[in-house]
């Protein structure tokens, strides 16, 4: 494979376009509504119209309104059709002929659109996640060519360092640090791993790149793996993600066919391959030391840094790990430079971040906003508000290592320093909008019952604090408690966030403590009086 | 596994190979074995392999991959029980995964759940007694944009309420009996 034929198989995939795409949403959100019975009826209405040669039908990751799904997308006359059944699917061929069909139009100008900017998810919904060719029109491993050809490592790393691209799995660490001190580290194997282990409950991020545009976290993994030296990739993801293994699977195959992974990539001295590692269902393997153990095959249990995997990793080789979305903002940063991506963002949280929006809001699904965003904007304008004009109360970031932010601060701007002033956290993405139907003792009491079961047991703190928490804080939600057991939460609240051993444990106490910070009406109006016990010493008397 | 600890380990082992003998399903498992080199750290994906042909995981299995894989019992019992997706029992003939993730929580997925308990008569993580229906919980299957969402035997369905979970079971439950 070298330039000409990277550009060859883009004019051929350009010159086989169609006056007319209708581009059907086939990611899991409208799968399971059953978008695949759409697109068969779609391409069987196409066939039997006889428009085979005016219509392709193709198949597209996610379209963003996962709420109003199956959802089809028609070119060039950009409109959007929610809630497309199988039955009312061929009616979309009128809007070909010129008539327009008696489908439920999405609203393409609301600020659900509107105020989204796309680097990640740039191809989403656009290209189709199966044909490697698909993505190559869209100008993809042209980054990575580019990198092993005109650049030399040290200007990849330089040129990641320079766009202010940080860790998208939640913590914010510079990724061009990591990756620099990756290849400063010795050694004759070095790893890249990608995790893909997105365990937050209400996280759908990752999810949705990977089966909407899984070769650009390939390419972004090649750019990483010319930048630091190594020659072998892994991809840890989740096993309840079978859609994404599945396209995952596909990529790689079809990436090592055209000779873009393997040996002598574009006639460089480049090697890369890439394994998938599935994950058997351990929230904690999330945290990077716990994920190189499983992916050595070992129970996911975290052990003490340092060393740092960038140090000792994989086999005790120098390990670069990055987050999903990381991954797939590499091949724009290289392909537009990093000014570009460095003008976007506030001043330390440069470019763009995905949020999958849920919860008590009416537009839930997958957006994509300029960091400095205000979660009003995100909530009120994108999301629509709460369902029935309900009054919002919180929203929820970072999962159960995050917290609640309350409806009065939602005018914060969106990056990783303003939202841990606020004692929450910009974690992975996941953003839950609750209402006044909420009660917020209750949400706490859910992700502690969460981190009580996925503790993996190694550290005391962690493994007795949150099974200690969680009986506190359901005595607090029936009644039971008085305020001697809440001092008694806070007090173990700081001891587990200080002393357990990995990222789980330190935050777990994170949504009781922001909960306790904002909503600390709602514990103290469940307590009930102290009892007084007798004294026994009685005063004396005469 | 605990009950078998009375039996010495090479009888144990014996036994164990005496039942994969003739199963072509172990024929599978040890081509499997064989892609991944009996590389200790493919351990997991073993596993999967195996729980995707027999369903779940018994004793003899999870001693069938110890010894081909030359590992010690304890470290392949240590990472089948570690790991939440594996399972030691059999489930039934249908499952039900009901998303707990937090926008299924917070649009009432914990009503379904109880809904579908009281019916079924079984707990989150048991199977009914007549091994029709397994009830399961997920942490969050990434369905959120679709909240609240449930796996009837593999399919996402969007939107659930506690009717029509039930109703779900139901036809489940009635059927063939």
């Amino acid at each position: 494979m070298d330039l000409n034929q990277l550009l060859a198989i883009k004019e051929k995939e350009l010159a086989s376009r169609k006056p007319y795409t209708l581009r059907v949403c086939t990611a899991a959100g409208c799968l399971s509504a059953g978008s695949d019975q759409v697109k068969k009826q779609l391409e069987r209405a196409v066939a039997e119209a006889g428009l085979s040669e005016q219509v392709e039908v193709r198949c597209v990751g996610c379209l963003r309104l996962c709420c109003q799904g199956p959802l089809v997308h028609v070119d060039p006359v950009n409109e959007l059709y929610q809630k497309v059944g199988p039955e009312t699917a061929p009616a979309l061929l009128e809007r070909v002929r010129g008539g327009a069909p008696p489908l439920e139009k999405g609203d393409l100008q609301h600020p659900f659109f509107t105020r989204q900017f796309s680097i990640v998810l740039a191809n989403s919904g656009v290209v189709d996640p199966e044909r490697i060719e698909s993505y190559i029109a869209a100008d993809g491993y042209r980054a990575l060519h580019d990198a092993v050809i005109e650049m030399e490592p040290r200007e990849v790393i330089q040129a990641v360092m320079a766009s202010g691209l940080r860790g998208r799995g939640g913590a914010g660490f510079p990724t061009g640090l990591k990756w620099s001190t990756v290849a400063k580290s010795g050694g004759a194997r070095k790893y890249v791993v990608c995790n893909a282990d997105e365990g937050d409950p209400g996280a759908f991020m990752d999810r949705s790149v990977l089966e909407s545009d899984p070769h650009s976290v390939l390419e972004g993994m090649a750019i990483a793996a010319y930048a630091v030296g190594a020659e072998q990739g892994f991809i840890y993801v989740r096993a309840e993600y079978p859609l994404a293994i599945r396209r995952l699977r596909m990529a790689i195959e079809q990436a090592r066919r055209l000779g873009i992974l393997g040996s002598g990539i574009f006639g460089s001295p480049l090697n890369f391959n890439v394994e998938l590692r599935i994950g058997a269902g351990a929230f904690v393997c999330g945290e990077e030391t716990a994920l190189m153990a499983s992916i050595e095959g070992r129970r996911g249990t975290p052990r003490p840094r340092p060393p740092f995997p960038a140090e000792s990793g994989l086999w005790g080789c120098p390990t670069l790990i990055n987050n999903v979305e990381t991954f797939a903002n590499v091949p724009a940063i290289l392909r537009n430079g990093a000014e570009w991506f460095a003008s976007i963002g506030t001043e330390k949280s440069k470019g763009t971040k995905v949020f999958a929006l849920a919860g008590r809001v009416k537009n839930t699904g997958l957006i994509e906003v300029p960091m400095g965003t205000t979660l009003r904007t995100i909530v009120e304008e994108m999301g629509g508000g709460a369902p029935g004009g309900a009054r919002i109360k919180a929203v929820q970031t970072g999962g159960p290592s995050g917290g609640c932010v309350p409806a009065e601060l939602m005018d914060v701007e969106v990056d990783y320093e303003s939202l841990t002033r606020l004692g929450s956290i910009m974690g992975s993405g996941g953003m839950i909008v609750m209402d006044e139907t909420t009660d917020m003792v209750d949400v706490a009491r859910f992700f502690m019952e969460f981190c009580k079961d996925e503790s993996c047991g190694k550290c005391i703190p962690c493994r007795a604090g949150t099974v200690q928490m969680y009986g506190l804080l359901t005595k607090i939600l029936e009644g039971r408690a008085t305020a001697r057991d809440l001092a008694t939460l806070e007090e173990l609240c700081d001891m587990v966030k200080h002393t357990s051993l990995c990222g789980l444990g330190q935050t777990a106490p994170n949504p009781v403590l922001s909960t306790l910070r904002f909503f600390r009406h709602e514990y103290e109006r469940r307590l009930r009086p102290e009892r007084h016990v007798a004294s026994a010493v009685q005063p004396v008397t005469g | 596994m605990i009950a078998t600890l009375g039996v010495p380990k090479r009888k144990r082992v014996r036994e164990a190979l005496a039942h994969a003998s003739g199963d072509k399903r172990f024929k599978i498992l040890e081509a499997h074995m064989k892609k991944y080199q009996h590389r200790h750290d493919a351990l997991i994906e073993i596993l999967h392999k195996a729980q995707e042909l027999f369903g779940y995981l018994e004793d003899d299995l999870l001693l069938f991959v110890a010894h081909r894989l030359r590992l010690p019992p304890s470290r392949v019992y240590g990472v089948a029980t570690f790991y939440h997706f594996f399972r030691l029992k059999p489930k039934g003939e249908h499952t039900c995964v009901v998303c707990m993730g937090t926008a299924c929580y917070v649009k009432g997925a914990d009503k379904i759940l109880a809904a579908i308990e009281r019916f079924a008569g079984v707990r989150a993580g048991e199977t009914t007694p007549d091994g029709r229906v397994s009830v399961l919980t997920a942490r969050c299957i990434g369905a959120c944009g679709i909240a609240p969402a449930v796996v009837y035997d593999g399919n996402v369905a969007p939107h659930q309420t506690p009717d029509s979970a039930v109703a779900t079971i139901q036809t489940w439950m009635s059927h063939g009996s």
